[in-house]
């Protein structure tokens, strides 16, 4: 039976773990990740989760802790932030690149120096390149419902690739909202047993990561590549069928809201699109044709269905919450990318970093922002290709 | 004295099969032979980036009829220990994890890996195989190369510290079992991996490796110089477990400093001290006595 319980981001993802019945947690503490830990340590004590817990010296070892039990056959978790995340990027690719199922909640935070604990998405985009399927929540009930989701994705057989939940600390990580837990016995029955591509258990000899020529090295690479295309459309199926279960459909890689009807596109990720659909209601009550289009997933990129939503629009306004310094925002960049796979006639596209450091944006801002845009392109002015939106303190 | 010994009651080419990828002499498959003896199939190896992992052969082939994970350089240990939880989680006893890693990997980049892990007391066997540098990289210096050796980042002087001592630091962590074994003690390591075996929790295991290449020796002397070390006294064969050191046997001759072999013996088979001065001699004789005082004030 489901039932109503008040939680943090950050509990929502311990009681995810409980409900896809993980077997072993290995991880760190750091803030704002460090209620996740906490919680499951808890669960576990108390007897109400039936789990292994391993309180290791380091994020570098959380992760390689987590690929041993893994590859010998159990279901793991790990979780971190910022500076932990940093530490155990070594096993970050090498996770994703052994194939091996398991999810990581993130909660985000901004990369130091100097010292910053408040959330941006640069620790969770600093990844990107590593593998893995990167999914981001937007409020704690997507927390919890895109972990246990993330696990079976992950243990997909047209996947098998370790996944990444983002969730960004005290916005959600440590702000209690209510969330609706479903019942232990529908997630039994639909997560099923641990699946994996290989099993090593020692029952059979098995060699794994060996030494290999840069041509079946390759091979193996391309073969994740793949993986990650069929992943577009595992993750639309598994949202889906999670729906039929427990009644939320969230829309797959991306969510768009009022978007059918939009000449104009804000394009986000993460809990701050909450503010800028805020904004989007209120620009359309004064008449804008404006949608909002959520990434959900940001790995595997979501390009046709971006391109689904943005074929036809007059501009598409990115908000990025990191930047690749010298260059763009990573959304920016990878949605231009992908609009350019089906049209050379690109609308008009701005890109604005906004939120670093944890900046705090609001409602309000997205609301000028947007606007702004819409109104300079209605003018036939040339809106700018990219901001730094900088609010001083 | 060990000559005379019937062979190690096994089948060594069960596990480790012929057409590896290591040099002429390499004392790394010697050992890998005595740990089929002991377990056989049933063996998970879990290997750092090290020799090793090249030695085992490449994709798609392997040399070992045992599981073998390759592993990034310092987390050997960290990945054993998740091994060996999740086997105890889905009920299976009867497969041994070991962890096997070179000296950088365990004395250097590995360390926190390998204290968090024994402090934790997993339940694998943690074998460092000590060839006294970073061999697969090209002879580079680690913290448990000797004093006075030549290596490629000590190339002029030698190196000017002494060797870590990994298992007096691994004793200090109060483990269940620490031993010491060399490759030119085949039936020593085989007991001492036999004890491993029988025991519950984090076992270490320091194996003296002498390499031919690193060390700048014939090939044919591999285990000439691994006895060698133990007859001069420079590497002390022991166990250590309920809370008490027990000298190894082809070690006991030598507690008495007058039945050592002169240590200029062990030494001047090798290239890499072929530049020592008898200044530097003397240093290496002090550190080895200081380290038989330790070792009987344990025992
Ligand atoms: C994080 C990281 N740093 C450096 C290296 C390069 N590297 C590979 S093996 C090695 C030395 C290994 O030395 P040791 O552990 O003593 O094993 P040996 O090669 O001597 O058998 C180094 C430095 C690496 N693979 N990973
Ligand atoms: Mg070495």
């Amino acid at each position: 039976m489901s039932r109503m319980v008040v939680l943090t981001g950050n509990h929502a993802v311990a009681y995810a773990a409980k409900l896809a019945r993980v077997d072993i947690v290995a991880a760190y503490p750091i803030t704002p990740q460090t209620s996740i830990v906490e919680k499951i340590a808890e669960l576990i004590e108390s007897g109400d989760m039936d789990a292994v817990m391993i309180n290791v010296e380091s994020e570098h070892s959380a992760l390689a802790v987590c690929y041993g039990s893994a590859i010998a056959g159990a279901r793991v978790l790990t979780a971190t932030s910022s500076h932990g995340l940093l530490y155990m990027h070594e096993w970050v690719h090498w996770a994703a690149r052994a194939r091996i199922p398991l999810v990581m909640a993130v909660t985000t935070r901004t990369i130091g120096t100097p010292w910053n604990i408040w959330p941006d998405h640069s620790d969770f985009m600093d990844q990107r390149d590593a593998g893995w399927i990167m999914g981001f929540a937007a409020d704690n009930q997507e927390v919890l419902d895109m972990v246990i989701q993330g696990f079976k994705i992950s243990e997909d057989p047209r996947v098998y690739l370790p996944v990444m939940i983002g969730l960004e600390g005290f916005i959600l990580g440590h702000t209690a909202t209510p969330v609706e837990l479903p019942g232990q016995k529908i997630i039994d029955e639909w997560l099923g047993p641990r699946r994996q591509g290989f099993l090593v258990d020692g029952r059979e000899p098995v060699a794994i990561g060996n030494l290999a020529w840069p041509e079946d090295t390759e091979e193996i690479f391309m073969d994740l590549q793949k993986s990650m295309r069929e992943a577009l459309t595992v993750i639309q199926e598994v949202d889906r069928e999670y729906s039929k279960i427990v009644g939320r459909e969230y829309g797959g890689s991306v969510q768009c809201i009022r978007c059918s009807d939009a000449k104009y596109l804000a394009v986000s990720m993460g809990a701050w699109s909450g503010d800028l659909i805020e904004a989007i209601n209120n620009l359309r009550e004064e008449g804008y044709p404006v949608g909002v289009l959520r990434i959900r997933f940001y790995r595997p990129f979501p390009h046709s269905e971006v391109w689904k939503y943005s074929r036809g629009v007059k501009g598409v306004i990115v908000f990025d919450r990191a930047i690749s310094f010298g260059a763009w925002g990573q959304i920016y960049t990878d949605l231009v990318a992908s609009m350019h796979i089906y049209t050379s006639k690109l609308p008009f596209i701005t890109d604005v970093i906004a939120g670093i450091g944890g900046v705090n944006i609001t409602y309000s801002d997205f609301y000028e922002l947007v606007k702004n845009f819409i109104d300079r392109i209605e003018r036939d002015e040339e809106p700018p290709r990219f901001t730094w939106y900088h609010k001083r303190r | 004295m060990y000559s005379r010994k019937s062979p190690l009651p096994y089948k060594m080419r069960d596990v480790v099969l012929p057409g590896d990828a290591a040099c002429p002499g390499c004392p790394i498959p010697i050992a890998w032979k005595v740990l089929g003896a002991v377990f056989g199939e049933k063996m998970i190896l879990v290997i750092p980036a090290c020799c090793s992992s090249v030695v085992v052969g490449p994709y798609p082939y392997s040399s070992i009829k045992a599981s073998v994970v390759h592993v990034a350089f310092a987390s050997a240990a960290a990945v054993a220990s998740g091994i060996a939880e999740a086997l105890e989680r889905r009920g299976i006893t009867d497969v041994y994890v070991v962890a096997w890693a070179g000296d950088g990997g365990t004395a250097d980049i590995g360390m926190a890996s390998l204290s968090g892990a024994a402090e934790r007391n997993h339940n694998i066997i943690y074998i460092m195989y000590d060839n006294e540098a970073y061999m697969n990289t090209g002879i580079q210096r680690s913290s448990a190369t000797p004093y006075g050796a030549w290596t490629t980042t000590t190339p002029i002087i030698g190196k000017t510290e002494h060797k870590k001592d990994v298992a007096k630091i691994m004793i200090a962590h109060g483990i269940p079992y620490v031993a010491t074994a060399s490759i030119g003690y085949p039936h020593d390591l085989y007991a001492k991996l036999e004890r491993a075996k029988s025991i519950h929790g984090f076992k270490f295991i320091h194996l003296h490796a002498p390499c031919p290449v690193g060390w700048r020796f014939d090939p044919r002397y591999t285990i000439k110089v691994a006895k060698l070390a133990v007859e001069t006294g420079m590497w002390i064969l022991y166990e250590y477990y309920d809370g008490k050191l027990r000298i190894s046997g082809p070690s006991k001759p030598f507690i008495d400093s007058k039945r050592r072999k002169p240590i200029e013996e062990y030494l001047k088979l090798q290239g890499r001290f072929r530049k020592i001065t008898p200044e530097k001699v003397e240093e290496i004789r002090k550190y080895v006595d200081e380290n038989w005082r330790w070792v009987k004030l344990l025992s």
